[in-house]
């Protein structure tokens, strides 16, 4: 309940914080919306000597619709997004997932970049970033670089970002033709980490053609897992309940459960995959088709 | 950066219901220990120490907060509502005033978060359904009640409030 | 009527035991142990003490306590009580046996000097399930228990032997009644204050029975027990987890005397999952013998309950008596019986939750009726009224020796059915059998033995005291009553109820009845708040309490009246006492008060004051009972489960106000299918508790609970004052099997017998798959 001392730092601009962050990167945690960093903090798992709470740097908030793409700041919230009608227009399954997490106390306050920073593979953000081709812009003093959603999630509590690098913005391309999304998740009760969660985003051409595909499977792995085989198996076709019926297979097959005496035996989260994946399929089907 | 930045204490000034309260703090005292050790306000209840019970629940700059998921230090200069700051002049709110009048309460011990997020709810949404409410209450845990009153009488509120 | 409760806590303006700020508090914490069994090589406080701010830090040794008491000392079963100290003094018996306790100037503090307390451990092997701890070679938990055998129990009525050997058909299944977290969304607290002058102490604290803790302390602090004042202030729910008396709850009283400041000690989650009572946790090897008619002769039942590391309160009585006496249930079972081995594990202390015993015995009765149904491929609700106790049987002597007063069950299932839509239900079901949704539907006929208790009954249990209840009625000279009670609520509302009785009884305003508890300063002793017991006997208590009063200001009102008493008749719904052949002359109540207290017209043997105490010592348990159906639709998929309706009837007797019993169900109910859904407390091999935290440990939240439809049959309790059965327990006590009947039945076609409580998604898609 109550966590270790620590000194707090509150930096007026991302590059004061960036300074910062460069002399103590390894003395110090990143603050943004702190539902992740608190929890750990308040067990003592976590123990900064430094919090550089960047949650009051203006312009790191925002949801952007520009030409080709979709472009988030790391700091916006989850209430944010799932309300947010350019992400339900174009990211739905993006939209769909962050409103599934945890619940709206935690939705008005967890950011999308804090939830990538923290990359576990039970966050539900990470899959539909994965399915949606996201981009991770990240700063440092040395400049700025971008990260590719399949280079993002390393391992476990791990991701690509540097000890002295701060995420800034999450960048999306807009899919062509119609398309939609959807986020599916097993949990025992609301606001519980997924036993297993599928986020889908498809495109159809005009001749009904399946033209994108992204699928990203939560807690079945050691971190978010795009289940590229299942995407090949339905990008070009049409998709029928054959077609649908294989991606899922192909998921299933993909996927990197591990037994947990909680929330279930790999062996249920695989075959629950494989469920998932078709229902999540069927669904964003009808909804590019224009149903709901 | 400066020297002062790196201090045992910081001082803080955050508004609760309307009242600013000045103290200096450690930057790892809990938003829920300023409000209730240092302002005095022990409406807001602790239940547990991971962030899932919401009895801690109140509204900062408008927006629902669990209040033990916050350093006071963050709170600097924000507006926070309690459950204290509910009621005017001895009128209780229409969100009291239903919790009373259809039993949405036994203990009382989860009641100050789940009538602060109820508040928060309503403003975002004042014609919720059933459903709605049970999604909008599912971050505050009741042990007492099975929720079935309580989602009566946040009905009975949001219709009072559509009346007004 | 709404209730007097609220207004201030729904302001937030209620007391809780953690809001209590005294000046110059210090701060407690205890250092636990990571180990599930372990012995101490050595403490090391030193660097804890150095740390500014700290206050105080102790040991065993520095502290002269007496063992923590085990109140329920269950006869003739071999009972061994090991003794268990507040702080470990040689050995560790499970994670979060207190080891070493701080004392800061702030919480915080107190939480970075218990990190640097250096325990040396030497670590043992431990075990956390009951059967392996009874085997041969099986880690020892305490010399003076072998084989961790605490108690042996038996209960026996009729021939059971002769029963099976005549039956048509035996049914035999193993259940295990998991272990489940309380889970009040208060967590315990205490705070202390000794004053030095008297030599006394007041402790604020989250009982349920304050007097009990009050007597408790005295035996493990060796302080006489009137120089304790013990009070409950608002109290955020219990469900039998702050019955127990808790040895760190005594240490941090002693504790107010040794640091001489005001102490505070505030338990956190964590802290309440490792070291406040869980429930339950039985492994139940069960018999059911029957005709195949469908007629039931016999039940033979042998438990393993598992009571954790020490005995805590009552634990030896809620796996033994609370249990078996129920196991006839609703039903005319003439051969029983029960055998039940208590054993000590390196896990929490087990003890009452909500229920305490008799949702163990109901949820295998209804199960095992239900496993019998369709081995003689019957309707469950034919095996249920063949077997049920007719209306015009009461009363009715059961089996295991309890007297049932008064019910009619198979009215309560009837209702039921009909309010359902059973029939329908069936033919849907019919149809979808092959459907990706399956439809099941699960009846639970419950009874149970709740108003405890008749203390001569109670007593031959082994339990430390009686458990009647006292009231002191009191009305004032300006005609406003204070009621002083021995109940404790936590939540169920009797501040309203029983201000409603004494509106009732004695004809005044409910706004001007004060109803006191709590306070073991201002209130007669009194036994607390627990098996439903405070409205039907608290609540008798001042019903009784008022009648006297009633009485003694019928002489006063004679003499005013200047009549004889026996032509005095009492109104309550006039406040007033009437002339019997005159009517128009009159006295009111209040009147009556105050000639009481100027004493100077009252009639020879009456003396002055208008007030009333009572000790009510119920003549018999109350037996509530009812029938739910729960209605479920499986995804045959994924083995998701949604409660597509459930239906209460229930038979609590006389309802004081209506919309509280309503709300006890709803509450209880939910709880029983938290046990059915979600929760299970589970250990790891090594005796650490993996479900810590309400991460891991799942109860319901607003989404998975479901509507109630809550109706109500009426046979008052023909032996309580008021008419009045409890109803705190009952929804519990109904509602688990009412759950997993219904999911069984889904897949029933299929061939699918039993599933594990909690019916995780997993556990159900695994059945539907085995078949």
């Amino acid at each position: 309940m109550y966590p270790a001392s620590f000194e707090y730092v509150s930096p007026k601009s991302l590059d004061e914080a960036l300074s910062f962050l460069e002399s103590h990167s390894d003395s110090s945690k990143v603050l943004a919306g702190g539902h992740s960093l608190i929890p750990l903090m308040k067990l003592r798992v976590v123990r900064p000597a430094y919090v550089i709470d960047i949650a009051k740097i203006p312009g790191l908030s925002y949801i952007k619709e520009e030409a080709d793409e979709i472009r988030i700041g790391a700091l916006t919230t989850y209430y944010e997004i799932e309300t947010s009608d350019i992400v339900k227009r174009y990211l739905q399954a993006l939209a769909e997932g962050v409103s599934q997490v945890a619940d709206p106390q935690v939705r008005n306050w967890g950011t999308l970049g804090g939830s990538l920073c923290h990359c576990d593979p039970a966050g539900d953000a990470g899959s539909c970033v994965l399915a949606l081709r996201g981009r991770m812009v990240v700063q440092s003093k040395s400049g700025k670089r971008v990260i590719e959603s399949d280079e993002w999630f390393v391992d476990t509590f791990q991701s690509a970002l540097k000890p002295n690098e701060i995420l800034t913005e999450i960048v999306f391309p807009k899919i062509k033709g119609k398309n939609a999304g959807a986020y599916l998740k097993l949990e025992r009760r609301a606001g519980d980490y997924a036993i297993a969660a599928v986020a889908v985003q498809i495109s159809l051409d005009s001749s009904g053609v399946c033209s994108y595909a992204g699928i990203g499977l939560t807690a079945v792995g050691n971190t978010n897992l795009r289940a590229k085989k299942a995407e090949q198996t339905i990008l070009g076709k049409t998709l029928d309940d054959k077609v649908i019926e294989e991606a899922a297979q192909a998921a299933s097959e993909e996927c990197k459960p591990v037994d947990d005496p909680l929330r279930g035996s790999a062996e249920y989260k695989r075959a629950m995959v494989k469920v998932l994946t078709k229902r999540a399929l069927k669904r964003a089907l009808e909804r590019a088709k224009g149903g709901v | 950066m400066e020297a002062q930045k790196l201090q045992k204490k910081v001082s803080v000034s955050i508004k609760i219901n309307g009242k600013v309260y000045t103290a200096d703090v450690e930057p790892r005292l809990l938003l829920v220990h300023f409000i209730r050790d240092v302002a005095g306000l022990t409406g807001t209840h602790i239940g547990c120490d991971t962030s899932n019970c919401g009895a801690c629940t109140v509204l900062l700059n408008g927006k629902s907060l669990k209040s033990c998921t916050m350093f006071a230090v963050q709170a600097n200069g924000a507006e926070i509502l309690t459950i204290e700051g509910l009621a005017k002049d001895g009128e209780l709110h229409p969100i009291q005033k239903a919790f009373w009048e259809n039993h949405g309460l036994q203990c009382g011990y989860c009641t100050p978060g789940m009538i602060m997020q109820a508040y928060w709810l309503l403003q975002n949404n004042p014609n919720p359904t059933e459903e709605d409410v049970r999604k909008g209450i599912s971050g505050n845990l009741c042990r007492c009640t099975g929720y079935q009153n309580i989602v009566k009488s946040i009905l009975a509120a949001a219709k009072e409030m559509r009346g007004r | 009527m709404l209730r007097k409760e609220d207004p201030r806590l729904v302001t937030g303006t209620g007391s809780f035991t953690a809001d209590i700020k005294l000046p110059g508090m210090v701060y407690v914490r205890f250092v636990r142990s990571p180990y599930a069994h372990a012995k101490i090589k050595s403490i090391d406080t030193s660097k804890a003490k150095a740390l500014k701010g700290v206050v105080a830090v102790f040991i065993a040794k520095d502290v002269k306590l007496n063992p923590v008491p085990t109140a329920w000392t269950i006869p003739n079963a071999d009972l061994k009580i090991p003794k268990y100290y507040p702080l470990a003094v040689d050995k560790v018996r499970y994670v979060g046996d207190p080891v070493a306790v701080v004392v800061a100037e702030d919480p915080y503090t107190a939480r970075d000097a218990a990190e640097l307390v250096e325990v040396e451990y030497e670590p043992l092997p431990a075990v956390v399930e009951q059967e392996e701890a009874v085997k041969p070679g099986a880690p020892q938990l305490y010399d003076e228990v072998p084989n961790n055998v605490a108690f042996t129990w038996r209960l026996s009525g009729g021939n059971v032997d002769a029963a099976f050997a005549s039956a048509d058909v035996v049914v035999k299944h193993k259940f295990v009644n998991q272990r489940l977290q309380p889970t009040a969304m208060e967590t315990r607290a205490v705070v202390a204050e000794y004053n030095a002058s008297t030599d006394s102490y007041t402790v604020w604290i989250t009982s349920q029975n304050p007097h009990v803790h009050r007597l408790l302390f005295s035996a493990i602090l060796g302080v006489p027990e009137h120089k304790l004042r013990v009070i409950a202030p608002d109290v955020g729910g219990g469900f039998g987890s702050k019955i127990t008396v808790y040895g760190d709850e005594a240490l941090v009283v002693y504790l107010s005397k040794l640091v001489r400041k005001p102490v505070y000690w505030w338990e956190e989650r964590s802290e309440n999952y490792h070291s406040s009572t869980h429930g339950r946790d039985h492994v139940e090897y069960v018999e059911l013998a029957a005709k195949s008619d469908g007629t039931i002769t016999g039940l033979r039942v042998k438990v393993y309950a598992n009571l954790g590391a020490y005995l805590s309160t009552a634990a030896p009585g809620v796996p033994t008596y609370l249990f078996a006496l129920m196991l006839s249930g609703c039903y005319k079972i003439p051969n029983i019986q029960a055998e039940v081995v208590g054993v000590l594990t390196n896990t929490s202390p087990v003890d009452a939750y909500r229920g305490a015993g008799r949702p163990e015995a109901s949820y295998l009765l209804e199960r095992m009726v239900d496993l019998l149904s369709r081995r003689l491929g019957k309707d469950p609700v034919e095996i249920r009224l063949k077997n049920f106790i007719q209306k015009d049987e009461m009363p009715y002597t059961v089996a295991t020796g309890l007297t049932y007063d008064s019910g009619d069950y198979a009215a309560a299932l009837k209702k039921a059915l009909e309010i359902v839509g059973y029939e329908k239900l069936r033919e849907e079901q019919k149809r979808r059998r092959n459907a990706e949704k399956l439809l099941g539907i699960g009846i639970s006929s419950y009874i149970e033995v709740c108003g405890l208790g008749p203390s001569k009954a109670v007593r031959g249990t082994g339990f430390g005291l009686g458990l009647w209840e006292s009231a002191t009625v009191r009305m004032h000279p300006s005609g406003k009553v204070s009621v002083y009670t021995g109940s404790s609520p936590h939540g169920q509302g009797e501040e309203t109820t029983f201000a409603q009785i004494v509106s009732y009884e004695l004809g005044v305003p409910v706004e001007d009845v004060e109803i006191i508890h709590g306070d073991t300063a201002m209130i007669p002793f009194g036994m607390g708040t627990y098996g439903s017991r405070t409205t039907p006997v608290g609540g008798g208590a001042i019903a009784l309490a008022c009648r006297e009063l009633v009485a003694k200001g019928a002489k006063i009102a004679a003499h005013l009246l200047d009549t004889r008493v026996e032509n005095v008749v009492f109104d309550a719904g006039r406040g007033a006492y009437l002339v019997r052949d005159n009517p128009q002359r009159s006295v009111s109540i209040q009147e009556v008060a105050i000639a009481s207290y100027q004493a100077d017209r009252l009639p020879p043997g009456v003396e002055p004051g208008f007030e009333a105490t009572k000790f009510y010592d119920p003549e018999n348990f109350v037996f509530p009972y009812g029938t739910h159906i729960c209605v479920v639709e499986v995804d045959a998929q994924t083995g998701q489960v949604e409660i597509k309706r459930y239906v209460a009837v229930d038979d609590c007797g006389v309802h004081i106000n209506p919309m509280l019993v309503e709300g006890q169900v709803h509450g209880g109910v939910v709880q029983g299918l938290g046990q059915a859904m979600l929760e299970h407390s589970v250990y790891d091999k090594s005796g650490t508790l993996i479900t810590a935290s309400l991460n891991e440990y799942a109860i319901p939240t607003s989404v998975e609970s479901p509507k109630i439809e809550s109706h109500f049959i009426y046979t008052p309790s023909p032996h309580n004052p008021l008419g009045v059965k409890g109803v705190g327990e009952t929804g519990t006590i109904a509602s688990a099997q009412a759950y997993v009947n219904a999911v069984v039945d889904a897949l029933s076609h299929l061939g699918v017998q039993d599933i594990q409580m909690p019916l995780t998604p997993e556990r159900v898609w695994r059945a539907i798959h085995r078949s």
